[in-house]
């Protein structure tokens, strides 16, 4: 898994690669953690270049929204979702929980 | 039949998943069943380290995955404490973002993604998780 940010005017986009599971969802979770520390509520998180991701991302997913919508002070939304991870998404009902863009640009004018 | 022992620890879930999509791929199963049981096989082995080892050193995972017919079966076996998925209740997948349980997610995915799902425990072998999927 690899993980680069980038910084807008109004929110911050993480790009994450490779695989999600176990092993890694700390790292995943320690990143959204992190911009949150900073003050940063406004998340897109694009997955075109994702391979997979299990349960262990979905609750990191799960965790930094709650912590993003607390308050009202913003939100963390997903990109380009690849259509396997789609799938599990919704069959895990998670889908609801996350608005789904197809577009980064799109998902930046969004905030 | 294709058997294998990995180290109980989740640097080792990329192997395991690697282990059983080369059988699925085999056995003929379409990318996206073998997502399915890359993903069941996944959750399973994630809970076996969580909660039947529980940080337990040079703990083993013993895995098998084999074609029987047009059924793929793979077992997990662990010598860990018993953890049987049907213990654990099914989260609800309607409550809103704040009620929105973090645990068991895993098992309901696996009860899900994968055809049957069974659970032995045993004091003198060990535990054996048993998951088939039918193919098509």
């Amino acid at each position: 898994m690899e993980i680069t940010g980038q910084e807008f005017k109004h929110c911050d986009l993480f790009k994450v690669q490779g695989r999600v599971d176990s092993a890694t969802a700390p790292e995943f979770s320690k990143v959204l953690e992190k911009a949150n520390t900073d003050g940063h509520f406004k998340l897109i998180v694009d997955m075109s270049e994702l391979e997979y991701m299990s349960s262990a991302g979905f609750r990191a997913l799960l965790a930094a929204q709650r912590n993003c919508k607390r308050l009202n002070r913003g939100e963390l939304v997903l990109v380009s979702v690849p259509e396997r991870i789609r799938e599990a998404l919704e069959l895990a009902g998670f889908t609801e929980l996350f608005k789904i863009f197809n577009d980064p640009l799109e998902a930046v004018g969004s905030f | 039949m294709p058997i294998s022992t990995f180290p109980a620890r989740f640097e080792f879930l990329d192997e395991i998943r690697n282990f059983v999509a080369k059988v699925a791929h085999e056995g003929g199963f379409t990318e996206k069943a073998i997502y399915s049981l890359q993903l069941a096989a996944d959750e399973a082995a994630s809970n076996i380290i969580e909660h039947a080892y529980q940080g337990v050193a040079n703990a083993s995972l013993q895995i098998t995955c084999d074609m029987q017919d047009d059924e793929l079966i793979i077992t997990m076996r662990d010598t860990g404490k018993p953890f049987d998925p049907s213990n654990v209740k099914q989260p609800n997948l309607k409550a809103d973002l704040s009620k929105r349980q973090i645990g068991g997610l895993g098992v309901y995915l696996m009860r899900k993604l994968m055809d049957e799902v069974r659970y032995e425990s045993n004091a003198k072998t060990g535990n054996l998780l048993t998951m088939t999927k039918r193919k098509g």
